[in-house]
């Protein structure tokens, strides 16, 4: 359905992707994961045909975004970053425009926003002006104003950042749903748990470029270990303590306040250690997690 | 609820009917959805808002055209016959009034759309093209100009301050003039980034209302002045409305309305390469 060769976007004298390559097929869920700036949104606004590529082919169901922008808008649904909904029209207002902004007629979008209120549970809120609704609506309405044109692509933009926990599960459910039904999805997110939970396979970006591609088990498996002991021997000792244990598992990472082991069986590490005659203030065995990949691809500094 | 269905082709259908049509990638032919949107808007807008672009040109009518009229006395238009000053001015102000609606609407309206409300970018994101939004928002600006011009001529005609029936006219007339200043305004809009720099619009706008020959005859100017002011749309506009009014038309009539098309035609050519640059960058 989407086909990236070689895309690049500059602005200016800052390249924000950096010739990536690849594909997203029909139906899947597809993520796009990086620290800030990697060039996710901007990838995203690229295959919305809200924004020109510099250089390189992309194609959209077989379309130039470049070329046929209003066409390959047609097959969409978007969620951008920030809700962007009409402030000065009513919940069901906003639904009904949005859906005529696609030439959509009036009798068709009637019953069509009975649904999409009901798939938002926002049916009490249909003659609400948008500025009364709490975020967690908001985005539900965001995400239901996205499939007014029943889209075949359904691109999402860190469609849960800012919400509570209850209404981030509400919302996996129902982007679920659509993926059941067949709806191609791309998402971008800096939840790892999120990436886990819904794509079939991911990028990961850092730099405006491709760090590593695959399903989430896939990299966890290529990129770290099955698990990861933390052991923490307090701020002071920690550095001594590292370098004692450093041939211990498949690799460790050193930190400032605790030492990560990677390593297939974490509790084996674990008595290892306690032999050597060391004593760490707390130990902790957990399963690598698709964080542990983005940290070890991305790096530790802050990126703002 | 099933996303895939018959209706799909609604939206796409509706986008690839004018595939391969000359500029699908910035017109839909779906201006009027912008308007409907803004007829939402409107339903929940302040009244006092929209009545205010009535009054104006009503107050200057009343303090200048029959305030200061009643001191002056007759002036002489085109053709050397007498009319009364308040019969002078009076299309020169539904002129300037169809310039400020139009201007207003461009300008300020636009610009809070562009950078708080967000709203083009919503809407771009859609199957819409920037010059459907263009021509939508234009559109919207024109009905309510249209509005207004009515309201000051159902003003005007009982005070006998449009002696001629070419002064029906008018009305499209000041549609016209209307349409000549949002085309062009929405472009200049979109380069403006901050409140302050909307006050240069003003700046520009109020000595072009003093000056252009709204309140009295060109020929008191020297030449060089006279010609510049010739030049600028609102002395085109007055001209145009007022040979309307007055009856007084003649081959330059029709030079004032060339004028507008030529400046419609270059402001929204201007405007959609703006927005193109601006939105789908």
């Amino acid at each position: 359905m989407i086909v990236a060769k070689d895309l690049k976007k500059v602005f200016g004298d800052f390249t924000a992707v950096n010739g990536i390559n690849f594909e997203v097929k029909k139906g899947e869920a597809f993520g796009l994961l990086g620290p800030n700036g990697a060039g996710k949104s901007t990838t995203m606004r690229m295959i919305a045909a809200t924004s020109l590529r510099t250089s390189g082919e992309l194609s959209i169901l077989g379309k130039d975004p470049n070329h046929n922008g209003p066409e390959i808008r047609a097959h969409l649904g978007v969620v951008p970053q920030q809700d962007n909904h009409d402030n000065e029209l009513k919940v069901w207002e906003n639904l009904y425009i949005y859906g005529r902004y696609f030439g959509l007629g009036r009798k068709f979008l009637k019953n069509k926003i009975v649904e999409l209120l009901d798939f938002a549970q926002l049916q009490e809120k249909r003659d609400v002006k948008v500025d009364a609704l709490s975020g967690g609506m908001k985005r539900r309405l965001t995400i239901a104003r996205g499939l007014v044109n029943e889209p075949e692509i359904l691109m999402l933009d860190e469609p849960t950042t800012g919400l509570d926990p209850q209404a981030r599960h509400i919302l996996w459910d129902r982007l679920f749903r659509l993926k059941e039904q067949g709806v191609t999805l791309v998402i971008t997110t800096h939840y790892m748990d999120e990436a886990e939970q819904l794509c079939d396979r991911l990028i990961v970006m850092d730099k405006g470029q491709i760090m590593a591609e695959g399903a989430p088990a896939e990299l966890i498996k290529k990129y770290s270990s099955k698990e990861v002991l933390e052991v923490r021997f307090g701020s002071t000792k920690n550095a001594e303590a590292a370098e004692q244990i450093k041939n211990l598992g498949d690799r460790i990472e050193p930190l400032p306040d605790r030492i990560l082991v990677y390593a297939e069986d974490g509790e084996k590490v674990l008595e290892q250690i306690h032999k050597m005659g060391l004593q760490p203030q707390t130990s902790l065995v957990r399963r690598s997690s698709l964080e542990d990949v983005f940290l070890r691809l991305t790096g530790r500094t802050l990126v703002d | 609820m099933s996303m895939i269905n018959a209706a799909v082709d609604g939206a796409i259908a509706i986008a690839e009917r004018r595939s391969g049509k000359i500029g699908a990638e910035f017109y839909q032919g779906r201006a009027r959805t912008m308007i409907e949107r803004s007829f939402f808007a409107f339903k929940t807008s302040s009244w006092m808002v929209v009545l205010s672009g009535f009054v104006e040109p009503v107050f200057y009518l009343l303090a200048f055209g029959f305030g200061l009229g009643g001191m002056i006395g007759t002036v002489s238009d085109s053709n050397g016959h007498a009319v009364s000053y308040a019969a002078y001015i009076a299309p020169a102000l539904l002129a300037t009034s169809a310039m400020n609606g139009a201007i207003y609407d461009s300008t300020w309206n636009v610009f809070f759309k562009m950078h708080f409300g967000k709203l083009y970018q919503t809407v771009l994101a859609t199957s819409m093209g920037v010059l459907d939004v263009a021509m939508g928002e234009i559109g919207w600006a024109l009905l309510r100009g249209f509005t207004y011009a009515i309201g000051f001529m159902i003003v005007m005609t009982p005070l006998g301050l449009i002696p001629s029936w070419w002064g029906i006219l008018a009305i499209p007339g000041a549609v016209l003039i209307a349409f000549g200043f949002a085309s062009i305004g929405m472009g200049i809009t979109s380069y403006l980034k901050s409140f302050q720099g909307m006050n240069w619009v003003n700046f520009f706008m109020l000595p072009m209302f003093l000056f252009s020959g709204t309140f009295y005859p060109l020929t008191i100017y020297p030449d060089w002045l006279r010609i510049t002011i010739e030049a600028l749309p609102l002395w085109q506009a007055i001209q145009l409305e007022r040979a309307l009014t007055l009856g007084t038309l003649d081959a330059g009539t029709a030079l004032h309305v060339l004028y507008f098309a030529v400046m419609i035609a270059g402001g929204l050519w201007f405007t959609t390469r703006r927005l193109n640059a601006l939105f789908l960058k």
